[in-house]
């Protein structure tokens, strides 16, 4: 064991507080009785009641979840594919331009790109709404969804897809029953960044959206312009809550399975005499 | 099979027998680097053929364009007849083994093995018989509904044989397929590879920079060197009579000496080697000319070491023990001569340690006699 050494104490302790703080304050005044955010009145629940009334919030939550949902799916088919082509596609030309041209998005500010979409709806005439913003949230969040399964596809044996082709797989095959197995974990990780990104996104959201679509980050953004209200603060310690509960196991399963892992190939080295 | 008139397998010395494989004049170039340089060679079928050779000599490339996962760049393979140029790796009846052997992770033993029978349309029942089949033939019928990863490293390259043997591919390829087991196992698993080879009847073609491993296994060594192969032959005579100062440096141990060779009656050749030190006697057939160049090569353990002069060799120099390598069976003495030449000398360990009467600074005899060493002259 180290040393107790009060140095490491308040490091610490001035980490955490200066991260955490404001989401604690967050969630105490969200079970706050008084309808003014900063006096504290009494603990009560009726917030969270109130938050379920309100048509507005729910409209914006469902549409949130299915433009997340969608631009997210769509990210990830087309953030694997360009992921695929860039590790494994060798040298072809335009190579170099592809690959700035897939990681441009990461550093583009969203400001520009906001605006670029919804000049270019415009120009097509496209109405906005749901459609657009899943589009607009597909192009920035691509790029996530590559960089995460380009990672993991260069650090995996390439023999591995060369043995399903030997073994008598068409390319695709390989690809399908080989490779996409592999990197699942990858996919799926990508997916949920692109997921967390649609769901938070709200200046790129605020350009590309119609009348009829408004995200709950837009409608948080709008109704705290008029003041904060602890319904919105009821709101945030529930996302709070999911994005906590969602870290936590994933964390537990993939420690658990590391164990587990481990612990086969121990058992598997001890057993070599089978 | 064909067989010469000892009914030894030896298709290669059957001028009618036609061979599995042809490579005719294949030249691969990566950019500026050739890798494989205008290289023709046949193997038979049935044959368990080795490509030898340190790393970056081609011998991976030229297996790599057996399987197709690489094209020539000119010049032909053909495997049965057949030229094989443009056939993708999934169209040929070909199957590897990779060094890392390559087994897929999220499937079990059993669908390991399985995997290539199931691309190839054949019914369930004989896929199942098929695949029982294999976990037999290497011993894995207890691991069948394990993970590639609950399974030990000697298990892993038996399932990876297992499955690229599952197709009774015609020829089946395998890349430093020992590499990753330690010294004990990899014996005992040479010989399983025999086994098996001799069982299936498949035609075998092995890649390794292990020369002790390709003289244990193969029928035929081929000696790669920078892109081109230097020699091919039996391990036997590889390692007896090879073509040049490259080969016999690279398979075993060998002491080299340089000198001008004077050809003398009867196929007995002189190499003058020292000033003030007689000429080193020894056999060539054919007969080399007066005063080219060469190399007197002998293995260590065809030169003797004694305290006193042996009356009845042919070569006999004089010098002093500078070093002895103790292996346990056999001791390698390294013997420096006044020239400052060293020569390896092995002798095997029949007395007891406490009885050895040479040791380090003594005094002594090195002779063999005139048939025991070669002269090569490249």
């Amino acid at each position: 064991m180290r040393r107790f050494s009060w140095f490491n104490a308040t490091s610490l302790t001035l980490g955490f507080a200066f991260l955490y703080l404001p989401m604690l304050i967050l969630i105490i005044y969200s079970f706050n009785e008084s309808r003014l955010v900063t006096v504290w009145a009494g603990f009560s629940t009726k917030w969270y009641g109130e938050l379920f009334q309100n048509e507005a919030f729910l409209d914006a939550a469902w549409v949130t979840v299915k433009v997340a949902f969608w631009s997210s799916t769509f990210a990830t088919v087309l953030g694997t594919m360009a992921a695929y082509v860039l590790v494994r596609g060798g040298r072809f030309l335009g190579r170099t331009l592809f690959s700035g041209m897939i990681y441009a998005p990461l550093v583009m500010p969203e400001v520009i790109t906001g605006l670029s979409l919804l000049l270019l709806f415009i120009a097509i005439g496209m109405d906005r709404g749901v459609m657009t913003i899943v589009l607009a949230h597909t192009t920035f969040s691509m790029c996530y969804v590559s960089v995460v399964v380009s990672s993991r596809l260069a650090s995996f044996d390439r023999s591995v897809e060369e043995a399903a082709l030997d073994l008598g797989c068409s390319p695709f095959d390989a690809f399908r029953l080989v490779t996409l197995p592999i990197i699942a974990p990858a996919v799926i990780s990508g997916w949920l960044l692109a997921f967390t990104l649609s769901l938070d996104d709200l200046v790129i959201a605020s350009f590309t959206s119609g009348p009829s679509s408004t995200t709950l980050p837009i409608r948080i953004f709008s109704a705290v312009r008029l003041g904060v209200t602890p319904e919105i603060n009821a709101l945030s310690t529930i996302m709070i809550g999911i994005v906590t509960v969602g870290v936590v196991t994933a964390s537990l399963v993939s420690k658990r399975t590391m164990t587990h892992r481990a612990a086969d190939e121990r058992k598997a080295e001890q057993n070599d005499k089978l | 099979m064909p067989v010469n008139e000892q009914n030894v397998f030896a298709p290669w010395e059957d001028p009618k027998a036609k061979p599995l494989i042809k490579f005719e004049n294949v030249t691969k170039r990566f950019g500026d680097f050739v890798a494989i340089d205008d290289l023709t060679l046949d193997i038979y079928a049935e044959e368990f053929f080795a490509l030898l050779g340190p790393s970056g000599c081609g011998k991976t490339t030229m297996m790599r364009m057996l399987a197709g996962f690489e094209n020539t760049s000119s010049g032909k393979i053909s495997i049965d007849g057949v030229d094989v140029g443009g056939v993708p790796p999934n169209k040929r009846a070909v199957n590897m083994m990779f060094q890392s052997y390559a087994l897929f992770p999220h499937l079990t033993v059993y669908e390991n093995i399985a995997f290539g029978l199931k691309r190839s349309k054949m019914p369930k029942d004989e896929i199942a018989a098929r695949v029982d089949e294999m976990l037999r033939l290497t011993r894995l019928e207890k691991l069948a509904r394990r993970k590639p990863h609950q399974v030990s490293g000697g298990q892993r390259q038996r399932i990876a044989l297992a499955r690229s043997l599952a197709k009774a591919p015609k020829l089946l390829l395998l890349d430093e397929p020992l590499g990753a087991l330690d010294k004990k196992l990899r014996q005992d698993t040479q010989f399983e590879l025999m086994d098996i080879q001799e069982k299936t009847g498949t035609t075998f073609v092995i890649v390794t920079h292990d020369q002790e491993e390709a003289m244990t296994v193969a029928s035929r060594i081929a000696v790669m060197d920078e892109g081109r192969i230097v020699q091919i032959e039996t391990p036997a005579r590889i390692y007896e009579t090879p073509n040049s100062v490259y080969v016999a440096d690279f398979i075993g141990d060998v002491n080299i000496i340089e000198g001008n060779v004077s050809p003398q009656d009867g196929g007995v050749h002189h190499i003058d080697w020292a000033e003030g030190q007689s000429p080193i006697i020894a056999h060539a057939d054919p007969s080399i000319a007066n005063g080219t160049r060469g190399f007197f090569a002998i293995r260590p353990e065809k030169v003797a070491i004694s305290a006193e002069r042996p009356a009845d060799r042919a070569n006999a120099f004089q010098g002093k023990v500078l070093d002895i390598a103790y292996l346990g069976n056999v001791s390698t003495y390294h013997v420096a001569l006044p020239t400052g030449n060293i020569v390896k000398a092995q002798a095997t360990n029949s007395r007891r340690l406490s009885r050895r009467d040479i040791t380090w600074e003594d005094t002594v005899w090195l002779s063999w006699t005139d048939t025991a060493g070669i002269i090569l002259t490249q």
